[in-house]
């Protein structure tokens, strides 16, 4: 006796939220039931391994059925064959596009094309996701990816209104495809320690200060690509450390505002002006793409490590970064005080993001 | 010229990509009906076009409204091919044609495609003027209103209940026309979907006519069903209960209107005459229909049971003139119809008064072309001929009427096996005519009865009872005659008194046969049947038995035929009737009681029995309370009342004597094990697994028990098919597996509800089919309704204490009742008290009364049937010794009487969200009213697929369609206004396969009523009787008497 054809149709779809997971994480349904069996569900409820199996097909088949509409979020709100409660189609959606942050770190910044798709039999390796969770992953991010690309209007709120996600994961994604469309850089040894949040928190400052939307925001694709013309402006602050009196006078400035006030203040003096020209030279280098990728492996290198080596407390780089930002309006042979800040202010919030062990 | 029919196309959307290059359709829309079509413009390359169309207006015969379905077609327009079609909506727009209906359909529609499913929606907005014709010789019969619902619909009231109409018209399948050889796939399941809505619309106009003509205006219990007899042709058939249906206007009208049929209720009782029976005479009729290949009739007619002087009679003798003359009365109302069926299964208070068990007649015909689509004579012959099997089934038990009536067929190459069934009964006339008797019942409207055990009463004279029975005093009243065991088909009723809760009981079964052709086929079949019967009702008295249980109601016992072999599956609700028996317990005896270790095997079997029928009163909470020798008549201190009661017991004391002689309290029902077979028996008896705790499950409405229900309702659809090994099979192996297939089924469906608990699967409805040689399917549909535990709890209390209270009254009332039936006028009386007389009591009985009241009077079959009979008595016949107590139960002290039914407090109400469409197999919807009544849904749809494969195989193509199919349903039920379908049913699941060409074909019929309803919550509660589950006016109608 073999079972041909096994369905369980409702008027209602049924959910199950633990099923729902081991899908989305990749699980074969063989598998699933094992883990299942594990969970000691057969206890609890008196079933049978036969009626599990029978059960996780179902779901499985269900979900399988239902991803085409969790493509597109919107079609599973208006579509008329799943008849599901609106607080579960939120949970499907959500759980949906959710990533693992160990996948999220391998693939951030990285061209969202073929080639790295090809590269997630490593990744699935290396992080012990599934393969097929990994593909959902990336096809996620690249679908994302496409509809918001050429988009107007706030990244978060396309990204949101497209997808029905929360808040808190369309701010995520919106990072992601900001990252993915500037290729950044963050796959390096030295980047390692970051975590996905810590990028996030600097992709939606950049978002706001540094792209087209943070000047005008009726433009096409104005959260997505940097703005250019700022980028080029930012020559202008050179002066900054090319002009040595200009510099002596800044680093006067910061030690004497924060004498005392500081625990490794000879650290700082010593330092002050390595630090400066390495803060400078980044924001002067902006203009070629290759530099932009390369952004926070130059801020690590620059600041972020020297300051770990002499064990900079995080409220003494607090304290110098403020200085060091508002020094610069005291400069009165320096014009560019807007610039300046439009720079030094999502900077600061980066770099105080990214300064911890 | 009486109706114009306007359509308007508002907006697509989801369409498909019909365009590779551009990656969007160029879409545009016919609108078809009969024989005219319009177009909307092309709207080019959109995905979500506007058509925003004028309207289309035809002007049509009413007729043509009745029988055409509105034909609407999405196309891509193409400039240099052929346009290709997207999909279509058919749109059945019967609702619009009754004016208390919907009256506009307006709302998004799925495209459906055959071959490729649901393709995107499409806004439509349908209208329909009518203009009144009066032309009385007109073909149409608008404004008749359908209902598939078994009961009187709630926001109505039944003025009169006229009676059965039937009908049914016969086409060619296209499916079979020689054309199909070279038209596509799709063409061709369009033609079938398309001639079956009309045949369907034309059916139910017909039947329309019927009910005018009988001066009816509606039709309750409609149940229209396909036969795909292949080769021969399509058969659209339908049956329903015609009737003159009074509209409740305002909320406020619905108590009082409910009350009406109350006072009838309590009076029926009164009026009662012997009553009720238990027991199911089946006798199948054995036909092989003539084909023309046949040289002469070849036809086995099985039947029947003879029985000497029936009913009435005998009733004159004892009841007096008044009985006599209601009787006749009655008699009268319903001779004049041919077929005294009713397709109801639950009745307003006091219709039904007395019931005598199941009947039914089976019938195997060979299938032959039908000639002439225009006179189907030989199908409605065949039917004619089983529905006077029936009724004279019925007549036997004493009844003049069936009620809970339905038919059924199983096709399988040319053979076909007609089924109908019903419960005899005796009905009060005082619904069935005109001019009824409405002076007296206001007059009985202070009177009570004893409520709940009225219909149990025997209706048949227990001198020459149709079978043998074991009758006993009512445990409730104390007055009339009972059966031992009762069998129905139909729902308990309202006023019902009940110990503990019920449950599903199935019989299942199956038999080999050979491979055979034409007659021999027939015959084989024919011969194997009977046996079926018999066995299937030994499983159903055994489980019956096993579960402490006295009374089956919403029995049906399905056969269906294949290549080789038959399946029979009945399923019924098991429950503990107050008013009958105590049932005995099982007992086994051995064949060879010499043997040591055989006879410790039986012993230790018999524990096991007996561990379970503990187990399970235990479980459903069976406890019956115990009957005292001392409070004989119920408790009653004035010793006034208690001399009336002496008097109004006076004519039956002796036989309290005889009875006290004959027969045993526990009698118990013996299981010969006298062969592998029988232990393998007893065993599957065994291995029925009941539900997990916090799980009920019954196939009626509504669980006897449990009152408070919550308004989270799941109704769904599980198919299963299961491939046998063809190696080796027996009928054990069979049966093994067809019993696995049933309870893993059910295991799973106790799984996948289990957030619901505590829950009860209520109307759980299984169909077997057998689509090829080595395959069984089984579908069933039910609908998971949770409750509140606590609550139940606490209803039960309050319950006890009142139905405490009420029992006193109650007996009071009683007692005023034999003077008062000499005061009152005569037709007010149909059925006095009969004499009961017992001896015939005693007889042996237990037996499932069936077989052995067939007496089988036709030659071939008789050695055969004869000495199974003789089988069946040697097995059942058993120690029935033992005396029963001459005591008189306490009236209503039972916890879970019918005040339970009453009283649901109204549920907590949940959320309603905007476009939820509600789905239930049942006459109503928990927590909440039904407003309004939108119409009839009847669907039917065929899906094919030549990629069966990529559709994620057989599971994934049926998923997806079945999925469809609840969509296309709600979506019509929201294009009507409504938010709910209930009665809903999945009439026909025909499932094919072809796994080896990458190709399956499925179709299936639903059907329903459309209906708006409300949260009780969000009403100004009317009354707290209006309950959410219980809600047929019965209900309200008890609740007068306290």
């Amino acid at each position: 006796m073999t079972s041909e054809l096994d369905i369980f149709v409702g008027n209602t779809t049924l959910i199950d939220e633990d099923v729902y997971r081991l899908w989305l994480d990749g699980y074969s349904v063989g598998d699933a039931v094992a883990l299942r069996v594990r969970s000691g569900i057969l206890e609890q409820t008196g079933a049978t391994a036969a009626v599990l199996q029978s059960d996780t097909m179902d779901h499985y088949r269900t979900f399988h059925m239902l991803e085409r509409l969790l493509h597109a979020p919107p079609k599973l709100l208006h579509q008329l064959i799943y008849q599901i409660p609106p607080s579960r189609q939120a949970l499907l959606i959500e759980r949906y596009y959710a990533f693992d942050e160990a996948f999220v770190r391998e693939v951030l910044g990285k061209k969202l094309s073929k080639g790295t798709k090809k590269d997630l039999d490593d990744i699935s390796t290396k992080t012990g996701i599934t393969l097929k969770s990994c593909r959902r992953q990336f096809d996620n991010f690249k679908r994302v990816f496409k509809v918001v690309e050429e988009m107007r209007g706030s990244l978060v709120d396309n990204v949101q209104q497209h997808f029905l996600l929360s808040d808190r994961l369309a701010r995520d994604y919106a990072a992601i495809v900001f990252f993915a469309n500037n290729r950044f850089e963050t796959g390096k040894k030295k980047l390692q320690y970051l975590s996905f949040g810590d990028f996030a928190f600097c992709a939606e400052l950049m978002i706001q200060n540094w792209t087209l939307g943070a000047v005008d925001s009726q433009v096409d694709d104005m959260d997505m690509d940097l703005d250019k013309e700022f980028l080029q402006d930012l020559k202008e602050l050179k002066v900054l450390v090319a002009d040595k009196d200009l510099l002596d006078l800044h680093k006067s400035l910061v030690c004497t505002a924060l004498r005392g006030k500081l625990g490794v203040f000879s650290e700082m003096e010593a330092n002050f002006k390595n630090l400066s020209r390495g803060l400078v030279n980044v924001a002067t280098k902006l203009t070629h793409n290759k530099d932009v990728r390369d952004l926070f492996v130059d801020l690590v290198e620059k600041f972020v490590e020297p300051c770990r080596s002499d064990h900079w407390p995080l409220s003494d780089v607090r304290l110098f970064l403020n200085q060091y930002s508002a020094s610069v309006h005291s400069l009165d042979g320096f014009r560019h005080q807007a610039l300046w800040d439009r720079y030094m202010g999502t900077l600061r919030g980066c770099l105080l993001r990214l300064y911890h062990d | 010229m009486p109706g114009k029919l306007k359509v308007k196309i508002v907006a697509g959307r989801h369409l498909p990509v019909m365009d590779r290059a551009s990656d969007l359709t160029d879409a545009f829309v016919e609108v078809k009906f009969g024989n005219t079509t319009f177009k909307t413009d092309v709207y080019p390359k959109s995905l979500n076009p506007q058509w925003n169309s004028e309207w289309f207006k035809f002007e049509v015969d009413d007729e043509d409204l009745q029988d055409e379905p509105l034909q609407i077609t999405v196309l891509d327009h193409d400039t240099y091919s052929a346009n290709d079609a997207i999909g279509k909506v058919y749109i059945d727009i019967d609702p619009l044609l009754y004016s208390e209906a919907a009256t506009v359909i307006s709302g998004w529609f799925p495209i459906y495609d055959t071959i490729h499913g649901i393709r995107g929606e499409i806004n439509v907005v349908v209208k329909v003027d009518l203009f009144n014709d009066l032309n009385r010789f007109r073909q149409s019969s608008c404004g008749v209103k359908f209902f598939c619902t078994t009961s009187i619909p709630k926001c109505y009231r039944a003025v009169i209940i006229h009676g059965f109409v039937e009908e049914l018209v016969v086409n060619e399948d296209p499916e079979y026309q020689w054309i199909d050889r070279i038209r596509t796939p799709r063409a061709s399941n369009e033609a079938r979907q398309r001639l079956i809505s009309l045949m369907s619309g034309e059916l139910q106009r017909k039947i329309g006519l019927k009910v005018l003509e009988m001066r009816g205006n509606a039709v309750v219990g409609y149940l229209q069903c396909f036969d795909l007899e292949g080769e021969s042709g399509l058969v659209v058939r339908a049956i329903g209960t015609a009737c003159t249906l009074d509209k409740l206007s305002s909320p406020a009208a619905f108590l009082p209107a409910c009350n009406s049929p109350s006072k009838e209720m309590k009076e029926s009782p009164l009026v009662h005459p012997p009553s009720h029976g238990c027991r199911s005479t089946h006798n199948s009729p054995i036909h092989t229909a003539t084909g023309s290949r046949l040289t002469q009739n070849f036809s086995v007619s099985v039947p029947t049971l003879i029985y000497t002087g029936m009913g009435s009679g005998s009733a004159g003798k004892e009841g007096g003139p008044f009985k006599a003359l209601l009787r006749q009365q009655t008699q009268s109302a319903l001779e004049q119809r041919e077929f005294p069926f009713f397709t109801l299964t639950a009745f307003p208070p006091g219709f039904l008064v007395h019931v005598g068990g199941v009947v039914s007649a089976r019938s195997v015909k060979l299938l032959d072309r039908i000639h002439n689509p225009d006179e189907p004579e030989t199908r409605d012959a065949w039917w004619a001929e089983i529905r006077q099997e029936i009724k004279s089934h019925a007549k036997a038990l004493g009844c003049h009427a069936v009620v809970g009536y339905s038919e059924s067929t199983s096709i399988c190459e040319e053979v076909c096996i007609l089924s109908a069934s019903g419960t005899a009964a005796v009905l009060n006339p005082r619904f069935l005519q005109d001019g009824t008797v409405e002076g007296c019942l206001e007059q009985r409207l202070e009177e009570n009865l004893p409520a709940g055990c009225g219909f149990c009463h025997i209706p048949y004279d227990e001198l020459n009872m149709p079978f043998p029975a074991h009758l006993t005093y009512c445990y409730n009243c104390r007055k009339q005659k009972v059966p031992d065991v009762l069998f129905t088909t139909i729902d308990l009723p309202t006023d019902a008194t009940v110990i503990g809760k019920g449950c599903l009981i199935q019989a299942r079964l199956c038999r080999l046969k050979k491979k055979a052709q034409a007659e021999a086929n027939a015959t084989a079949i024919s011969n194997l049947l009977p046996f079926m019967e018999y066995e299937v009702h030994t499983q159903l008295m055994n489980k019956l038995k096993l579960k402490g249980m006295n009374a089956l109601f919403g029995l049906r016992i399905q056969i269906t035929v294949g290549e080789n072999m038959l399946m029979g599956l009945a399923s019924a609700t098991g429950v503990y009737l107050a008013a009958l028996p105590t049932p005995g317990g099982i007992q086994i005896a051995g064949k060879t009681p010499n043997d040591g270790s055989y006879e410790q095997h039986i012993s230790h079997m018999q524990k096991k029995i007996n561990d379970t029928i503990a187990k399970n009163k235990e479980l459903y909470e069976i406890n019956p309370p115990e009957i005292s020798e001392e409070i004989i008549g119920s408790p009653i201190p004035e010793p006034r009342q208690r001399s009336r009661l002496l008097r109004s017991q006076s004519e039956s004391s002796d036989e309290v004597t005889e009875l006290d002689l004959s027969h045993g309290k526990k009698d118990a029902f013996v299981l010969e094990i006298d062969d592998t077979d029988a232990m393998e028996d007893v065993h599957s008896l065994l291995t029925d697994v009941p539900p997990p705790s916090g799980f009920y499950s019954c196939n009626t409405e509504i669980m006897p028990g449990i009152n408070n229900w919550t308004s989270e309702i799941q109704m769904f659809t599980s198919v299963r098919v299961i491939r046998l090994s063809s190696l080796n099979l027996t009928n054990h192996a069979l049966n093994k597996n067809f019993n696995d297939l049933c309870e893993n089924l059910l295991k799973s469906l106790y799984f996948k509800l289990r957030s619901m608990i505590p829950c009860c699967l209520c109307h759980v409805n299984f169909t077997v089919s057998l689509p090829e040689d080595e395959l069984i399917q089984v579908t069933v549909t039910a609908v998971a309704i949770t409750f509140d535990k606590n609550q139940a709890l606490q209803t039960t209390k309050a319950h006890v204490e009142k139905s405490l209270q009420r029992a006193s009254t109650d007996n009071e009332e009683l007692l005023q009742f034999p003077l008062e039936l000499c005061s009152d006028s005569l037709p007010s009386h149909p059925f006095p008290p009969a004499k009961e007389h017992l001896e015939s009591a005693s007889s042996n009985s237990g037996i499932p009364a069936a077989q052995r009241a067939t007496s089988v009077d036709y030659s071939s079959f008789a050695d055969r049937c004869s000495s199974w009979i003789e089988l069946i008595k040697l097995k059942a016949q058993t120690i029935r010794r033992g005396s029963i107590k001459t005591t008189v139960t306490v009236e209503k002290t039972s916890p879970m009487g019918e005040g339970n039914f009453r009283n649901r407090s109204a549920a907590p109400c949940a959320n309603s969200t905007v476009g939820v469409v509600k789905m239930t197999p049942l006459s109503f919807i928990p927590g909440a009213k039904i407003t309004k009544y939108l119409g009839i849904i009847n669907m039917f749809f065929i899906r094919e697929t030549t990629s069966l494969r990529e559709e994620g195989g057989v599971s994934g193509f049926l998923h997806a369609f079945i999925a469809e199919v609840f969509a296309m349903v709600r979506a019509h039920v929201a294009a009507l206004g409504g938010n709910a379908v209930v009665s809903y049913i999945m009439k026909q699941c025909v499932f094919m396969e072809n796994p080896n060409k990458n190709q399956a074909q499925c179709l299936i019929n639903v059907s329903g009523d459309a209906v708006v309803f409300a949260r009780e919550s969000e009403l100004e509660v009317v009354s707290t009787q209006q309950p959410a589950a219980n809600c047929q006016p019965a209900c309200t109608g008890g609740e007068v008497t306290t």
